[in-house]
């Protein structure tokens, strides 16, 4: 099997390397969204988990009024 | 065990053979591919790896028809519930069901070889016909073994059909590769030549491993 | 792995993976027979070992699964595939443009190794469809399990079928490497096979970080609302008797 010239060969050697780069990025990419997904959710359950306390704290007073 | 293996066999050999839906229809099935081959090949007569590779895919394919009918009579008809109330050892269910797809296979095999050689064979059959025999009983081991196993994994599921064939295929490559291999010499142009015995380990070793595998984890196909 | 086990893994992963790469460019020699173009084998054998590994790996967390009935397991086992696949996707690429290079073909039947990967990689892309299909999450992850342990007993067997089918006819490309590899090559070979290697892992951690932090926030969200709802009613009981009394 002959050698191919360097600048050739380096094409394809580049090629195969920037795949696997790529392929990382894009999984980093996906993991980064699901992180951000689940951020948000803590966001919403933090809310939730507040207006819950509020909500035990509030009745109170407004049942002993009516 | 054996005579519950021995109840079930009888129960689907009398189903087969009061409807005959599964064989007839492989064997159709084979006949109309081998009537496929020729006109998209056009070649009037095959020999040697290109007739072993069309004999072999043709097989396979009918396979996987009979293993996507092989657990359906119990989905329709509650079989599985009937037989998990059964004080039976599940295992039993894989034995019979894998004899019993062996049986299909090598009924069909009888005459799709047969009509391969009228239809497409150019050399002889006669004389590598033992060892065609002998590859063949293995590979349907194997098939049988890996079918059974496939089709329990199927059945339950949503996309039944497409399941089967996607997960048969690759895990039958192996048995291709030897069948097709080992059969190449024995349907050759100039005359049956020997068989390779490596070919048979690979099958013999393929049908010990996974029949093992089955045996151990068929069990838990069946929990509900 | 979680928290601060996997920031050092990373980390070490990162290291690893660029000392690796610098070793391959500027210390590793270059093949007489093939030139330039074998340097992607540093990175498309160690993708293909790791990925087939991780395969098998995937095969003993479902026995583990299907014994215990811990689903622990079978997240393990179905992250272990997942990421295998994606490995799997890189060493077929890296393949095909190796292959390219080097034969002028993107595919070549010649190289065993190559072919019986597809057919593993075919299999295990039969994993997602095969789990979708199953609507209850016991028997998903039960069958998941019994497919994983089989393909995973098909990895090997696979792989022997189709050396026997292919060694006769064709010589092994791969030869020139794995048989007479000078030992800055060997170096340069391991040090990536561990990058590699340590990149699977890290990125299985990842995975399972998310999925374990999924599962408890799904668990959070339904007991708040359990207990909003429990608690509504609760508050409401335990209120009007006294706000009855008081009146």
């Amino acid at each position: 099997m002959p050698a191919l010239p360097l600048d050739e060969a380096g094409k394809y050697v580049a090629a195969a390397y920037v795949v696997f780069v790529v392929l990382l990025v894009v999984y980093i990419g996906i993991m980064a969204a699901k992180l951000s997904r689940i951020s948000r959710e803590i966001e919403e359950i933090a809310e939730l988990a507040e207006q819950r306390r509020a909500e035990e704290q509030e009745p109170e007073p407004e049942e002993v009024r009516s | 065990m054996r005579r519950a293996v021995a109840a079930l066999i009888r129960k689907d050999l009398r189903l087969e053979l009061r409807t005959r839906e599964s064989v007839p229809a492989m064997v159709l099935f084979s006949l109309s591919t081998f009537v496929l081959f020729h006109f998209a090949l056009d070649e009037a007569e095959v020999e040697g790896s290109l007739a072993a590779g069309i004999l072999w895919v043709t097989l396979l394919f009918a396979a996987v028809l009979g293993i996507n009918r092989l657990f359906v009579s119990e989905r329709e008809e509650g079989g599985f519930d009937g037989f998990l109330l059964a004080p039976v050892d599940r295992t039993a269910l894989f034995v019979a069901k894998a004899t019993v797809l062996f049986g299909f296979l090598a009924a069909v095999e009888v005459f799709v070889v047969a009509a391969f050689a009228i239809l497409l064979l150019g050399p002889s059959p006669w004389p590598g016909l033992p060892s065609l025999v002998l590859v063949l009983l293995l590979a349907d081991a194997g098939l049988a073994v890996i079918g059974t196993l496939v089709a329990a994994l199927a059945v339950q599921t949503r996309a039944r059909d497409l399941l089967v064939p996607l997960l048969a295929l690759p895990l039958s490559v192996p048995l291709v590769i030897a069948g097709a291999r080992a059969c190449e010499p024995l349907l050759a142009a100039g005359g049956a030549g020997a068989l390779e015995a490596r070919w048979l380990g690979v099958l013999g070793l393929y049908d010990l491993v996974f029949g093992l595998l089955a045996y151990a984890i068929f069990d838990f196909l069946l929990e509900e | 792995m979680f928290g601060r086990g996997l920031k050092t893994l990373s980390l070490l992963t990162v290291v690893l993976i660029v000392g690796a790469f610098a070793l391959v460019f500027f210390y590793a020699p270059n093949d007489a027979d093939q030139g330039f173009i074998q340097k992607i084998f540093y990175l498309h054998v160690p993708l293909a070992i790791v990925a087939l590994g991780g395969f098998v790996l995937g095969g003993i967390h479902a026995i583990r699964h299907l014994r215990s009935g811990d689903p622990v397991h079978d997240a393990r086992s179905y992250v272990s595939i997942h990421a295998s696949v994606i490995f799997g996707v890189a060493v077929l690429v890296t393949g095909a443009i190796w292959a390219k290079g080097s034969w002028g073909k993107w595919w070549v039947w010649d190289e065993p190794t190559l072919v019986s990967f597809l057919i593993v990689f075919l299999l295990y892309c039969t994993y997602y469809p095969l789990r979708y299909a199953i609507e209850d999450r016991d028997r998903q992850a039960r069958y998941a399990s019994v497919f994983a342990i089989t393909a995973g007993a098909f990895v090997p067997l696979n792989f022997m079928a189709v050396r026997a089918a292919e060694s006769l006819v064709h010589p092994r490309t791969f030869g020139t490497v794995e048989g007479g590899m000078p030992g800055d090559m060997w170096l340069t070979f391991l040090v990536c096979f561990a990058g590699i290697a340590l990149l699977w892992v890290t990125l299985v951690s990842f995975e399972l970080t998310a999925k374990r932090t999924s599962g408890q926030l799904s668990r959070l969200r339904r007991a708040l609302d359990d207990g909003g709802h429990g608690g509504g009613p609760g508050v409401a009981r335990r209120i009007a008797p006294s706000g009855a009394g008081s009146r």
